[in-house]
């Protein structure tokens, strides 16, 4: 057996290999719930009514996604250029961290969400520079430095809540105070819990589909992440797209944690997200790094996490399931994306 | 002396990739117990012909008999069962294994017993063809040189009788080379067949008792290596029959560009470039002929920015440069035909109209950062228009271009300029025609001589002599990194050059 690569796929092949993994999924969904002693149609059907099924899970399911989108839309870009953030968890917390110093009294007035945002990205942008400069100047790999940054940043917020950002009157929990009423996000409707900061993703999105396929530094992410010695050649600055990319990324990461906090949580602690950094690389994967689909992949899997908690309180089936599903997903689909490149031959 | 067994007849051999004939009608014999070198410029044919050997391209017309045995084509195992072992330039090694897995690996299981037995049958060979590597020694931990020996321990475990070196000695240094020759010597004595694919000649005279001379894809000449000598083989490998466009004599211009004394350092076996002057004046073509991998890079790499000189200096239009990368070359108005179209020259998955851009997306195609893909669009339409490039349309992704099509766009995106400055002033032309079917080649050829004849300074390196002295108003002859005077021309034949590309013309003009 060899793989053989398929020089123009075909429509059908495009399309039809995506469905087929998506169908693939539902049906390990379905032994999934075999497994755990529940009626598989029954559990299918009540992840969807948990994410889909009133106008309350609808609005749970975007807020959830809300996050993910810029998460997903920090990876899509990294990933264009071939520059391999898994950090964004780490930027994330940067960006949360920012939001609470400046959101807890240090700033006032009608300036402080703005502000806010724009520094959390500065910073989530400040923390990939270092892995970006070793990756070029030193040719460190990014992945290790970028992950390892997760783990040293999760140890870094359990020092700031333990002691200099801990709550005084936080009944001795590990959290930050509250913000302040104006360095919240509002919501789009009053009386129901979803935030501007879903509004400001999708915006944050097509900006990114808007600066990939409209200017030259998109033009220059492409070029680099398809191929560097060419792009070099062609006389672009690889480094200092490499450097422009990471900027972009990191900023968009951290601006996850600032909408959660700003928006929805409205303080800080140790659990504001539970892996939302690496849930944005399935998020990525899934929408082959567009930035449009990052916003339909996130509802996606947003949906599939929210679905399956409703879904485990009715029909007593582990919420791990929503794990397994979004990872059974992400196989599938990037299994169907080789096999629209690629047939396998005999011999 | 009577003539050894036939072991290996492959008989008319053809096999075409679209308009181009990569093989015609190539046939070869090799005798027991001796080496027969496969010599030929890159895209002769040389890899073709051996990919058909192996199965792995089903050849048009022709048949291959292995110990008087017919193979059946298009079995990559078949070879390989009858007894054909073949070591290609890049080793398949695994590194964190030690030598013995690597020759056991994928002919038994690693497990099974008898690793007392293979053992003993490596260290027999090894010790017969004098390939001295230690069994248990990690090959990550290997020189090259020794790699190449497990490579081709790993051909004789299989029990190959014939074997076949894909340019063998490219990664070597001379001492790993004179090592491999004692090696072959070896090994034919003991029965064993060569075919030693090269394109340096002193290996080919040094080693091969015969010499089967491709050009392209057709056998040029068969010939003892006893009967012949450097300057021959050199002459017949470029060959002379082909018509092609032969640019008149014209007079030059200003020197637009100096190469001053500028040296590189070696890379590996690859030599660096030798205190190397050179000038490129207006409106004449300087051809700059050698077997590749004798500095040309290197040059080649300097004049377009990718590199600088480690001493020496570089001036253009009489002032020094100082700034050097390829966006400032582009801008200084040198145009660049990579000798890599594929990896260097454009991006297989970008359109048409985004590998036009590519090197003028932000002086031409962009205002403020934002990018103007009409007039990009418009640009590529009028390059596919202008100079013929076979295509559906400026939306193609250009993977799906045959080379002389790609080949065209790159042409036309150089001849644009690079800069506001409207025509490029100086051309780099790195193997522009390379690979490409006659057709192709002679529009390239064409081209160039018409942008020296409006005043361009077109540098040409290239291997193909028959090129470089139908172009070229200068030729120089590069070896070993060394810069020969330049010749103008009609004042030098082919053989004399090949004396120069063979590199002895060199230690004469230094020892007179």
């Amino acid at each position: 057996m060899r793989l053989e690569p398929v020089a123009n796929p075909s429509t059908a092949r495009r399309l039809g290999l995506p469905a087929l993994a998506i169908a693939a999924t539902m049906v390990v969904a379905m032994g999934l719930a075999l497994l755990a002693g529940a009626s598989p149609l029954a559990t299918l059907g009540q992840i969807a009514v948990g994410a889909l099924g009133s106008k309350l899970a609808i609005l749970e399911t975007l807020n959830r996604a809300t996050p993910l989108i810029f998460t997903g839309l920090a990876v899509a870009v990294a990933f264009r250029a071939k520059l391999w953030n898994i950090g964004a968890e780490a930027q994330l917390y940067a960006g949360a961290i920012v939001t609470v110093l400046l959101g807890t009294g240090a700033l006032g007035g009608p300036l402080v969400l703005p502000v806010s945002a724009l520094v959390a990205m500065l910073a989530g942008a400040a923390l990939l520079l270092g892995p970006v400069l070793l990756k070029t100047r030193l040719g460190v790999d990014e992945v290790v430095t970028t992950l390892l940054l997760n783990f040293i940043m999760l140890l870094f917020v359990s020092y700031l809540l333990e002691g200099p950002m801990k709550d005084p009157m936080g009944m001795g929990w590990p959290k930050s105070q509250a913000l302040i009423p104006e360095a919240r996000l509002p919501r789009i409707v009053d009386g129901l819990r979803l935030h501007w900061g879903f509004a400001l993703a999708i915006l944050a999105a097509i900006g990114v589909w808007v600066i990939q396929t409209r200017t030259a530094l998109g033009f220059e992410i492409r070029a680099v992440g398809q191929s560097p010695e060419a792009a070099r050649f062609a006389g672009m600055p690889v480094n200092a797209v490499l450097v422009k990319t990471a900027l972009l990324s990191g900023g968009l990461a951290a601006l996850a944690g600032w909408s959660e906090v700003a928006g929805l949580k409205g303080l800080l602690s140790q659990d504001l997200s539970p892996g939302f950094g690496y849930t944005g690389i399935i998020v990525a994967m899934l929408a082959l790094l567009h930035p449009l689909g990052v916003v339909v992949t996130a509802v996606f899997v947003a949906g599939i996490f929210v679905g399956s908690d409703a879904m485990s309180r009715a029909a007593g089936v582990p919420t791990y399931i929503a794990d397994m599903l979004t990872a059974v997903a992400l196989l599938c689909m990037v299994l169907a994306i080789l096999l629209t490149k690629v047939r396998v031959v005999r011999g | 002396m009577p003539e050894a067994e036939i072991v290996l007849r492959l008989d008319r051999i053809s096999k075409r990739f679209g308009a181009l004939k990569a093989n015609d009608a190539v046939s070869l014999t090799l005798r027991r117990g001796e080496v027969v070198a496969l010599l030929g410029e890159n895209g002769a044919g040389k890899t073709t012909l051996m990919n058909v050997l192996f199965g792995h391209y089903l050849a048009d017309a022709g048949t291959i008999e292995v110990f008087g045995q017919p193979l059946a084509p298009g079995n990559p195992r078949a070879a390989l069962a009858a007894g054909v072992g073949m070591v290609h330039q890049h080793f398949a090694l695994a590194g964190n294994l030690t030598v013995l897995e690597n020759i056991r690996l994928g002919t038994e299981r690693l497990w099974a017993r008898g690793v007392g037995a293979a053992r003993e049958k490596v260290e027999r060979l090894s010790r017969d063809f004098g390939l001295s590597v230690h069994p248990d020694a990690r090959v990550g931990r290997l020189s090259v040189g020794e790699r190449q020996r497990v490579e081709i321990l790993k051909a004789l475990y299989r029990d190959a009788r014939i074997l076949i070196l894909d340019e063998p000695t490219a990664v070597l240094t001379p001492q790993e080379a004179e090592a491999l020759f004692a090696t072959l010597r070896r090994a034919t004595g003991l029965g064993l067949s060569v075919i030693f694919i090269s394109h340096k000649l002193h290996e080919v005279m040094a080693i091969a008792d015969r010499c089967v001379v491709l050009r392209h894809g057709r056998v040029v000449g068969a010939v003892d290596t006893h009967a012949t000598d450097r300057g021959a083989l050199a002459a017949l490998m470029v060959g002379g029959e082909l018509s092609l466009p032969r640019a008149e004599a014209r007079a030059a211009g200003a020197v637009l560009m100096r190469v001053d004394g500028v040296s590189t350092p070696d890379r590996g076996a690859v030599p660096g470039l030798k205190a190397v002057t050179l000038d490129l004046r207006a409106g004449q073509i300087t051809g700059l002929a050698g077997v590749s991998g004798n500095g040309q890079a290197a040059l080649a790499e300097i004049i377009g920015g990718l590199a600088r000189p480690a001493s020496g200096r570089l001036t253009l239009r009489d002032r020094p440069v100082r700034d050097w990368s390829p966006g400032i070359a582009l801008a200084q108005g040198i145009a660049r035909i990579p000798e890599d179209r594929h990896h260097q020259g454009t991006i297989g998955d970008f359109d048409l109209t985004e590998n036009a851009v590519l090197e003028t997306y932000r002086s031409r195609f962009s205002r403020r950062g934002w990018m103007n893909w009409r007039a990009a669009r418009r640009f590529a339409e009028a390059i596919i228009k202008g100079y013929d490039v076979r295509c559906p349309g400026p939306e193609t992704r250009i993977r799906l271009l045959s080379g002389g099509n790609m080949q065209k766009l790159i042409l036309g995106r150089a001849l644009a300029g690079g800069s506001i400055r409207e025509a490029p002033e100086i051309i780099l032309a790195n193997q522009p025609v390379r690979g490409l079917d006659v057709g192709a080649i002679a529009y390239v050829q064409s081209q160039l001589i018409a942008a020296r004849d409006r005043g361009t300074a077109v540098l040409l390196i290239s291997e193909d002599l028959d090129e470089i002295m139908g172009l070229s108003d200068i030729i120089h002859v590069m070896s070993q990194g060394r810069l020969s005077p330049g010749f103008a021309r009609g004042t030098m034949t082919a053989p004399e050059l090949g004396l120069w590309m063979a590199g002895q013309k060199f230690e004469s003009a230094h020892a007179a």
